[in-house]
């Protein structure tokens, strides 16, 4: 008899999404188990706990219906698995990794493990293929890299979704016509936002080309802790194995980290900050390092992870762990936001590590990175004025810091300030830049050498 | 004659394999045998039919906790757990450097060969290489006494270090024979020494890493690890032998931070420890450090660097180990005599990891879920570092500088891994987000650092360098707290209801900063600055400052004043090369000196 034909129905506690089952025997940790509730419906589960004749299980489809008496449960013999083949690209998958659209299915060419395993250090390429996604803030001051994984740290009510589907129609890598892709992982975000993307895909083609992962804010939360692991196991085939350049999106990281806040609490676990597990920090890195490039494959994946800040906090665990091993940030700011400055990166807390491999000569323009680290003094210093304005008055100042503040106000309406679909070449937000920097007293241009005020700041009329 | 008693070990059998034990509960990295009556704690062990490499952290009558290497998923109850009989060790002969490990000293590399490019669990690879052979010659003769520490012979390991080979700890004896200088592997027998504590060996020792290496007294740590970066040498210097610790929130610059000090410290030997971070960031080391040259001698700076990486996606158990890892390797080279920097990115990981397992265990949990023996963890693991005075027959001395990193969450300085460290490690460099948000690099707080090597490393600094070190540097910080304190005034009363000396001294700190403390380090010239270069930009700058404030004293107005043409020379000196500094630098004096005269102020 096969291990998966064994039918056991000794389950003794089930609490929140975990279920104990004994007398069970050979159950090794990590493996699938398939639940058979009373009311005849199979559910998906996973071992958390495998000890002589016991089995902790959590059940990603959710315990509710599930009872001790006519509960049965089979052990698969296998860890947790995604079948891939080329044909995933255009459908849709559910929390389980099965399809939902109404397509036939697919005819796995290799079953993966979807955990994934780390990618050696030693093998991988570092990256620094300049990304274009033709906003200003990201491309000028905080430049994306084929390989990176870059977050959205937002909040309710702020436009992440606009931004990451204007950075996902409009990012492209100059010069180069390649083979790439879009994996979408929704966790547990409304039925409304996931249409919203779709409806992106659809309008700008890419849902050919996109491979959509979707577990909804009403479908069960525990989902949530495999659904972007089978998004990544999907990536890592197409980058890997297509050759393609995948964007992976990932959205809401928030709902991700409270799922695993309620296992953690069912299994009765030493909570760390704010009630997240300990193990918060190596399980989301689990996710985020499974971007990169390797040496000698084509293919790469870039990743854009979006967070809502609970309570617009940036030092709340989530985003804070996330900052932690990201490669950088992209923040969005509720206070441009009600200014009606779109798309309200504040560009202050905004950072991307990987920016200075990827830009300068021979890359993007040789005074990309002055230009920026210019801006960033500037409109740093501005802020500060215009506290400091709230307190003395503009009158206050100096001439010089007045028009520091100036700098400040163009840098949020002008430069900042994009359309939703307004795909501005990196030429173009270089070029605005130096019309900002110009308003600025020349001798205030320290962080740019000489040659390159004279070669590219405009030259006054007259 | 030698060669007959020097016999090859490569055949020899791994020791033999005690009783067994048996799974009887996986959970995570943690797991649970029962038959292991017999087993010590932190003695290795093999689980399950793949062989997974684990290490015994609690006994219970005949059951041990084990704490795995690796990712534990298929493992079952039932499956069988063998005994090393041994603690954790790892590793120590030429071959080290250039190299790059996991947190248990497996070669990345050649697992990637091995396996390919992703690190599946089980990989069985050696830590150095058993073939290659390596140019011995030896120093000690026959008949010699020798000591544990005692160098009998040399190979040059790589092209700026020669890797001594010594009687390992514990051992002692006459040296019966010794092989003639010529190529062998690091398990072909060099030499025998007689005696009950003598025995044969060979180039390779083996040391438990948990197990700090002897020595024979901890020395005053006076000589300061240069890092050529101003505001750490300046400002907040760390000795040879020291302990430093940088915490800031992210996006603040500790990994460059440390990526500078690997790269321009002044030290022998670099172990670099990438405990828990990111995978790109260990890939730019290995990428960056074979191309860039040693100040010092020219030569590819991986040549005196060891990198562990135990990045974040990796076995969280190989994470807690990765940094002893480091140290044991760091002490061996230490043992040669050399200084050694080692620098553990980042120690906030590492404390995780221990909670993580100590979370497993169901121990009753401290402060913030950290286990009860964090603090002690980590002082052990400071007070590793040390000039010490060297075993052997011979004075020798060694130094080991560490170096940590902590992620405090939230950058709060106040969580238990920053405040624990604080109190073991002698030098704090604050970063601050506030400093790293303007691009204000390297972000490091002037007003909260630290560094309680000051006054024992003064007196190198004005043999070395200049006199007035000492004043100097106290009367820039005195600069920078006297701005500190006008901005609160500042930003009640705007600036020009300040009286102009205090308004020109607000420009004299704001040079300290911008040209000064403020230090590119992607910029070719401006990454490394010397020494000498630091002292003298800090005397400009103080010249600067009191002709300006004697300018404001007699009157001249302060536009006038931030109106100097001499301000945009000293913005320079950073950018300007070692070698045209000198001449640039009396130019700018010249220069200053002369506008000065032109409105009436003479020095």
């Amino acid at each position: 008899m096969k291990k998966e034909d064994i039918e056991y129905t000794t389950v003794s506690d089930i609490s929140g999404p975990l279920l104990v089952i004994e007398k069970v025997g050979n159950v090794s940790y990590g493996e699938v188990v398939r639940i058979r509730g009373p009311d005849g419906k199979d559910r998906v589960g996973q071992v958390l706990e495998a000890a002589e004749g016991k089995a902790v299980i959590q059940v990603f489809e959710g315990t509710k219906g599930l009872d001790s008496k006519k509960t049965s449960v089979r052990f698969l013999g296998e860890t947790m698995k995604f079948a891939v083949a080329p044909e995933i690209l255009g459908r849709v998958f559910n929390g389980t990794g099965q399809p939902m659209d109404d397509q036939p299915p697919i005819t796995p060419v290799e079953r993966r493990d979807i955990n994934g395993a780390p990618i050696n250090p030693s093998a991988r390429e570092y990256p620094k293929e300049f990304i274009q996604t033709g906003v200003s803030t990201i491309d000028l001051m905080n430049t994306l890299v084929r390989g990176q994984k870059l977050p959205v740290f937002s909040a309710s009510g702020l436009p992440h979704n606009d931004l990451a589907a204007q950075i996902a129609r409009q990012a492209k890598v100059l010069g180069e016509q390649e083979e790439f892709s879009v994996v979408f992982c929704a966790m547990g975000i409304t039925a409304e936002e996931a249409n919203f993307f779709i409806k992106e895909f659809e309008r700008t083609g890419a849902l050919g080309r996109a491979v959509l992962f979707l577990n909804l804010a009403d479908d069960p939360a525990i989902e949530r802790i495999i659904i972007p692991r089978m998004a990544l196991t999907a990536a890592e085939y197409l980058a890997f194995e297509m050759d393609m350049h995948v964007l992976v999106i990932l959205t809401d990281l928030t709902n991700y980290c409270e799922a695993l806040r309620e296992i953690a609490a069912a299994r009765e676990e030493v909570p760390g900050r704010r009630g997240y597990p300990g193990y918060m920090y190596t399980d989301l890195a689990n996710i985020y390092e499974r971007a990169g490039r390797i040496q000698g494959k084509k293919g790469s994946i870039t990743q854009i992870p979006i967070l809502t800040m609970p309570d617009d906090d940036i030092t709340h665990p989530i985003p804070d762990l996330t900052g932690y091993i990201t490669e950088g940030q992209i923040v969005l700011s509720r206070e441009l936001h009600r200014k009606g400055i779109y798309p309200p990166v504040d560009v202050l807390p905004c950072l991307s590590r990987l920016m200075k491999q990827g830009i300068g000569k021979g890359m993007t323009r040789e005074d990309h990175d002055e230009v920026s680290n210019q801006l960033y003094a500037d409109y740093a210093e501005g802020m500060d004025l215009r506290s400091l304005v709230a307190v003395v008055g503009e009158e206050a100042l100096t001439e010089r810091d007045r028009k520091v503040l100036a700098f400040t106000e163009a840098f949020e309406t002008r430069f900042v300030t994009q359309g939703k679909d307004e795909n501005r070449a990196l030429e173009e937000s270089l070029t605005l830049a130096w019309e900002l920097l110009s308003d600025l007293p020349r001798e205030e241009l320290k962080r740019i050498r000489d040659e390159y005020v004279g070669k590219y700041l405009p030259k006054m009329e007259g | 004659m030698v060669e007959t008693s020097l016999k090859s070990t490569a055949e020899t059998s791994p020791p033999p394999k005690s009783a067994h034990g048996r799974i009887i509960k996986v959970a995570g990295p943690v797991v649970e045998a029962a038959a292991m009556r017999g087993s010590r704690m932190y003695d290795v062990v093999r689980v399950g039919e793949e062989g997974l490499i684990g290490e015994i952290i609690g006994i219970h009558e005949d059951r041990a906790t084990i704490q795995v290497y690796e990712e534990t998923s298929g493992i079952a109850p039932g499956e069988s757990v063998e005994r090393e009989d041994m603690p954790l060790s790892v590793e120590l002969a030429p071959g080290l450097l250039g190299q790059i490990y996991d947190g248990i000293q497996r070669p990345l590399p050649l697992i990637m060969e091995k396996e390919g490019d992703f690190i599946e669990r089980g990989s069985n690879v050696p830590s150095l290489n058993r073939e290659k052979k390596w140019h011995f010659v030896p120093v000690a003769k026959d008949g010699e006494r020798m000591v544990s520490g005692d160098v009998i012979g040399e190979v040059q390991e790589t092209s700026t270090a020669l890797h001594k080979i010594m009687v390992p700890p514990g051992k002692e004896g006459t040296l019966e024979s010794i092989a003639q200088e010529g190529d062998y592997t690091i398990e072909e027998m060099i030499a025998n020494l007689s005696g009950p504590d003598g025995g044969e060996m060979s180039m390779m020792t083996k040391w438990p890493v948990r197990q700090p290496r002897p020595f024979r007294k901890k020395l005053d740590p006076v000589v300061p690890l240069l890092t050529g970066q101003r505001i750490l040498d300046t400002f907040f210097p760390i000795s040879k032998g020291g302990t430093a610790a940088i915490p800031g929130g992210f996006g603040t610059g500790k990994t460059v931070t440390q990526h500078q000090l690997a790269k321009w410290c002044d030290a022998d030997i670099i172990v670099y420890v990438g405990c828990g971070e990111r995978g790109n960031e260990m890939t730019d080391v290995l990428r960056e450090f074979p191309n860039l040259e040693d100040p010092r001698n020219g030569e590819p700076l991986m040549n005196r660097t060891v990198l562990i990486a135990n990045t974040s996606n990796m076995p969280v158990a190989a994470r807690e180990a990765s940094v002893y890892t480091g140290i044991t390797i760091a002490e061996y080279y230490r043992d040669m005599g050399y200084d050694v920097a080692l620098m553990a990115d980042s120690t906030s990981r590492w404390a995780e990891a221990m909670r993580e397992i100590s979370g497993r265990l169901e121990e009753m949990p401290g402060e913030e879920g950290y286990p009860a023996y964090l603090s002690s963890r980590l002082a052990d693991f400071y007070e590793r570092a040390g000039m010490v005075r060297l075993e052997g027959s011979e004075e020798r001395k060694g130094s080991i500088s560490v170096i940590g990193a902590v992620s405090p969450p939230g950058g709060d300085f106040s969580e238990p891994v920053t405040q624990n460290t604080l109190r073991i490690a002698k030098v704090f460099w604050a970063l601050d987000s506030s400093l790293a948000d303007r691009r204000h690099f390297p972000s490091i707080n002037w007003l909260r650092s630290y560094s309680l090597y000051l006054w024992q490393v003064e007196p190198w600094w004005k043999e070395q360098v200049g006199e007035e070190w000492f004043e100097m540097r106290k009367k820039a910080m005195q600069i920078l707290q006297k701005e500190a304190e006008l901005q609160e005034i500042v930003q009640l009363v705007g600036p020009d209801a300040l009286p102009a000396k205090e308004q020109a001294l607000l420009e004299s700190a704001r040079m300290v900063r911008e040209d000064f403390l403020q230090q590119n380090a992607f910029h070719e010239v401006d990454t490394y600055c010397s020494p000498k270069k630091q002292y003298d930009m800090l005397r400009t700058i103080l010249d600067y400052h009191e002709m300006t404030q004697s300018m404001a004293e007699k009157g001249v107005p302060i536009d006038a004043i931030r109106g100097l043409k001499a301000k945009e020379a000293i913005n320079k000196m950073a950018t300007t090369t070692e070698k045209e500094f000198e001449a640039v630098n009396k130019r700018l004096h010249e220069e200053l000196e002369a506008e000065a005269k032109e409105m009436g102020v003479r020095r």
